[in-house]
């Protein structure tokens, strides 16, 4: 019985522990349940990826209703992977969460935080497996929501600015969605996205399909943080606090770039979108641009974490750019490299989070010397920062080798040439870091730092060793993505 | 008479005439909404938007202050440019939109025919709207009171006790408005009146929901709004008297929970979630209790979150 | 073709005029009245496509065939209720932001946000001499 209500319970096992946690007063214990709750919930999507596993697709009916009439919970392995990415990453943030938050909140607090980071994430993974337009839209307000509320929680003041521009940017999209949802049903009368895709290629040629699509894409490019809608994202990820930012930084793009992927391909379908709409002649000049542009940006921040958050705009460039090349090397750089990414900025982030509990500061002049002062979690950091510039052995350097052979299969030698140096440039900004760590004496101040407590080490840790692993092994993320990647353009394998 | 009103919103620099102006649009909406034939989103938007949304600005502007600076007028011309941009792509694609009032239109050809013939005998209520909205798509307003109730855990993580950073202290008007607001014989008498009526309207409104227009939300939001007045004009300190916050603050997770519950019950029961056939052994009575219960649990969470918010919006201009 | 469209055009003039309050204006409060004038547009365009000429609504009654499209009704009841959390969210933001800056107009808060920045790095010159 469990097996055929997986679909349900992955979304349940987080959604209704946060009201629960909401109710505890203790945060401790808070956190015990939502350790469970998402531990049990990794659990549950890796059940669920051994199903679809090797294509087959899993369709849940909720309230038992047959779609279109009904909403439908659709899994294939690209939906699987996002929740796998979620449901993991989340889970190791969560678990290193409780030391973090105990020098910056009242520990009574602690459970009402808990209970928004829980939410966040069940609300994620709700977009990612849903079948319907409109839930989409749904589940994408309460991570929003969720969103907003860890943000402005951040200790700098500046924190709630940049979740109140995050609040009017987001909702401003959300609602752009809500009008091409409302487009596609008014030309189609139905809200199921495998319904929509059946019907929307009648109709190619009404404008009020094309300026749905022009309201989605607009929508969700303003989610995914595409340059240059990319505004809100450097300081709502540098005045968040610590833990949170490992947490947004992971999931919630790479979950707005998976209903663009979803959307564009699957719902809109690939005709439609590339050659009738020239969605790449948008997109490839915009993500290059941002590729450029924010990898600058980021190489001249002296706030670590200002840097890391201008590094993401960039690395979020490259997956758009991956899906607008439209070939299979692309799209799977694509969604490897979504997997990859999240894991490597979570991890970063993380260890980030590590030293700012240390050191309290995030400039970089206050890391100095800290290589010395706390080895192991600056070797954690080095690891994934190599798998941020894409050194061999790591997993970044799976999803660049594919990016660069996609643009070398379009004979287009000056974007590979681009990408190169652009990855120069990411190691330019690490390297910087790295300097500061081991080469520049410690401030006085700081010289009685030491390593933080396991309960952080253990998740820095588990994010470097992964990245290593997908580096070595890549069935699991190149493997599905490649899969994935030939159903959505319709290639058979 | 709506371009009208959002003009004059747009002109006002009096925050205070721009929200009650707010207000007004929306009451406007909702008489649309009724001429439309949408009799339940009318009673909604009349509720929600004219009701409970002004009374949180209301209670933000206390805080902030009434009036804002006019823009430079340099500034205003991207989002101009951009507006008018948007609204000429609309216009273009309006072209194409099916006319206003066509019954031959696709989406009254594909999904809602069934809705309207089949609803009667496969979930039971006369009102459709109920139906879809509880059965159907009942996953979907699952969905929605997880919204809610993201708002709620939101507002309590940032206005929550202990979040106000000490030594801001503002000299306190509010409370002699309060001691004014209670020498009102007038506003008191009318109030007493009011209250407990529109506190059984709210009940009325929650469980006739099958059959007219309404339902959970719609009598949630009422049931706040009684209390919100009983606040007003007696203070919050009496009121959360009546209605302690922290056991409050228990509620929305119980509306949730109670939701939920139906459904893991279903799954139990060899269903998936929320299909109420197999609630109890006859499909239709199930759907009946299924629809019951859940509607008691949006209206028990839209209520609690409805009062919560406005206590911990008021509290700090205390 | 002017009577089909009317309501479609009226509603897209409010969506923009919404949009503009938005984009336009300096007071925090003032914005999220503008995205509630946008949402409720979107709304009304919403239920604008479920009428039916001659329908009513669409509670079953028996001798009446035509009713109103019930979905649309729906979705934006939903659609309100997710409007009005924004709504209260938002709010809550503005009032932490007033106590924070004690202004909620966005220049202001802008230029003390530069002055913020200024001081920080005001912070790296002094600690970066005597090293």
């Amino acid at each position: 019985m469990i097996s055929t209500q997986l679909p349900a319970i992955v979304l349940l096992l987080t959604l209704l522990s946060a009201p629960v946690c909401s109710m505890i007063r203790n945060g401790d214990n808070a956190w015990k349940l939502a350790m469970c709750s998402v531990w049990l919930s990794v659990a549950a999507a890796c059940a669920l990826m051994a199903q679809v596993w090797g294509g087959n697709n899993i369709s849940y009916h909720m309230g038992g209703w047959a779609p279109p009439w009904g909403i439908e919970v659709r899994i294939d392995e690209l939906s699987a992977l996002v929740v796998i990415l979620i449901t993991l990453f989340g889970a190791l943030v969560i678990s290193a969460l409780r030391e973090s938050l105990r020098t910056v909140m009242r520990s009574h607090r602690h459970s009402l935080y808990y209970a928004t980071f829980l939410l966040c994430m069940s609300s994620l993974i709700g977009i990612t497996i849903t079948g319907d337009a409109f839930n989409v839209f749904v589940f994408l307000e309460i991570s929003s929501l969720s969103t907003y509320a860890l943000i402005a929680r951040g200790r700098d003041r500046r924190a709630l600015i940049a979740a109140f521009r995050y609040l009017i940017m987001g909702t401003i999209g959300a609602t752009f969605i809500l009008i091409a949802i409302g487009f596609m049903y008014m030309v189609t009368g139905t809200l199921n996205m495998a319904d929509l895709a059946q019907r929307l290629p009648e109709h190619t040629d009404n404008r009020v399909i094309q300026a749905s699509f022009a309201f989605f894409t607009v929508g969700i490019a303003l989610k995914v943080a595409v340059f240059p809608l990319h505004y809100w994202l450097p300081s709502a990820y540098t005045y968040a606090p610590k833990a949170t930012t490992a947490f947004l930084a992971a999931t919630a793009t790479k979950v707005s770039l998976y209903v663009m992927i979803r959307f564009v391909f699957d719902v809109y379908g690939v005709e439609f979108s590339f050659s009738q709409m020239k969605l790449d002649v948008l997109l490839i000049p915009m993500s290059i641009a941002g590729i450029l542009i924010a990898s600058l940006t980021a190489v001249f921040q002296s706030d670590v974490k200002r840097l890391l958050a201008w590094s993401s705009v960039a690395q979020l460039s490259y997956m758009v750019l991956g899906m607008a090349l439209l070939n299979l090397n692309g799209l799977t750089a694509s969604i490897t490299h979504m997997f990859n990414h999240a894991m490597i900025k979570a991890g970063l982030f993380l260890t980030l989070a590590a030293m700012i509990y240390r050191v309290g500061s995030s400039q970089l002049r206050d890391l100095a010397g800290i290589g010395r002062s706390m080895p192991i979690t600056t070797a954690a950091f080095v690891i994934l920062g190599a798998g941020l510039v894409g050194i061999p052995l790591t997993a970044g350097f799976v999803s660049k080798w594919y990016l660069i052979s996609a643009a070398l299969d379009k004979d287009w030698v000056w974007l590979a040439a681009l990408l190169i140096i652009s990855s120069l440039m990411a190691l330019v900004y690490i390297g910087k870091i790295v300097d500061v760590a081991y080469f520049k004496e410690a401030p006085t101040e700081h010289q009685a730092v030491r390593d933080v407590p396991v309960t952080i080490l253990i998740p820095c840790w588990a994010f470097a060793l992964l990245t290593i692993y997908f580096g070595l092994d890549t069935r699991a993320t190149a493997g599905v993505a490649d899969r994935i990647a030939h159903s959505l353009l319709g290639i058979a394998s | 008479m709506l371009v009208a009103t959002v003009i004059m919103i747009i002109r006002t620099q009096k925050l205070m005439s721009a929200v009650l102006m707010m207000s007004f649009f929306s009451l406007l909406c909702s008489c649309i909404f009724m001429v439309l034939d949408a009799v339940d989103v009318a009673f909604t938007e009349a509720a929600v938007g004219a009701g409970a949304s002004t009374i949180f600005f209301l209670a933000a502007i206390a805080i902030v202050g009434r009036t804002s600076k006019p823009s430079r007028p340099g500034k205003t011309l991207v989002p101009l440019i951009a507006c008018i941009g948007t609204g000429a792509l609309l216009v273009y694609a309006s072209f194409d939109m099916p006319y206003f009032g066509k019954v031959d239109a696709p989406i009254h050809q594909h999904v809602a025919p069934r809705y309207l013939q089949e609803s009667a005998g496969e979930v039971g209520p006369p009102n459709v709207v109920t139906s879809v909205l509880a059965s159907y798509r009942g996953y979907d307003t699952f969905g929605e009171v997880g919204v809610v109730f993201t708002a709620f855990i939101g507002v309590l993580l940032l206005l929550g006790a202990g979040t106000r950073k000490a030594g801001i202290e503002r000299p306190a008007p509010p409370n002699v408005n309060d001691e004014s607001m209670r020498q009102k014989i007038v506003l008191r008498e009318v109030s007493d009146l009011v209250v407990a009526p529109v506190l059984i309207f709210a009940l009325y409104v929650q469980w006739h929901g099958d059959f007219g227009p309404g339902g959970g939300f719609q009598a949630g939001v009422i049931f706040a709004s009684a209390i919100i007045l009983y606040a007003l004009i007696y203070g919050i300190v009496p009121a959360q008297q009546l209605l302690p916050p922290r056991k409050l603050a228990y509620l929305p997770g119980v509306g949730l929970l109670l939701y939920a519950g139906v459904g893991v019950y279903s799954m139990l029961m060899g269903g998936n979630f929320l299909d109420y056939d197999k609630v109890a052994s006859n499909p239709l009575d199930g759907q009946h209790y299924g629809i019951l219960i859940i509607e008691l649990g949006v209206g028990i969470t839209v209520a609690a979150v409805m009062i919560n918010i406005f206590f911990s919006l008021s509290e700090r201009s205390l | 073709m002017l009577a089909g469209l009317f309501n479609y055009w009226v509603v897209i003039i409010l969506m923009m005029a919404g949009l503009y309050v938005v984009m336009s204006s300096r007071h925090l409060v003032k914005k999220i009245v503008g995205l509630n004038i946008f949402q409720t547009a979107v709304f009304i365009l919403f239920i604008s496509m479920g009428a039916v000429d001659g329908g009513t609504a669409p509670i079953l009654v028996e001798g009446t065939t035509l009713y109103s499209n019930p979905l649309p009704h729906v979705l934006i009841l939903t659609a309100i209720v997710v409007g009005v959390a924004t709504t209260a969210l938002g709010l809550a933001i503005a009032v932490r932001i007033y106590e924070a800056y004690d202004s909620v107009d966005e220049e202001d808060i802008a230029a003390m946000d530069t002055e913020d920045r200024r001081q920080e790095n005001a912070v790296t010159t002094v600690t970066n001499t005597p090293s």
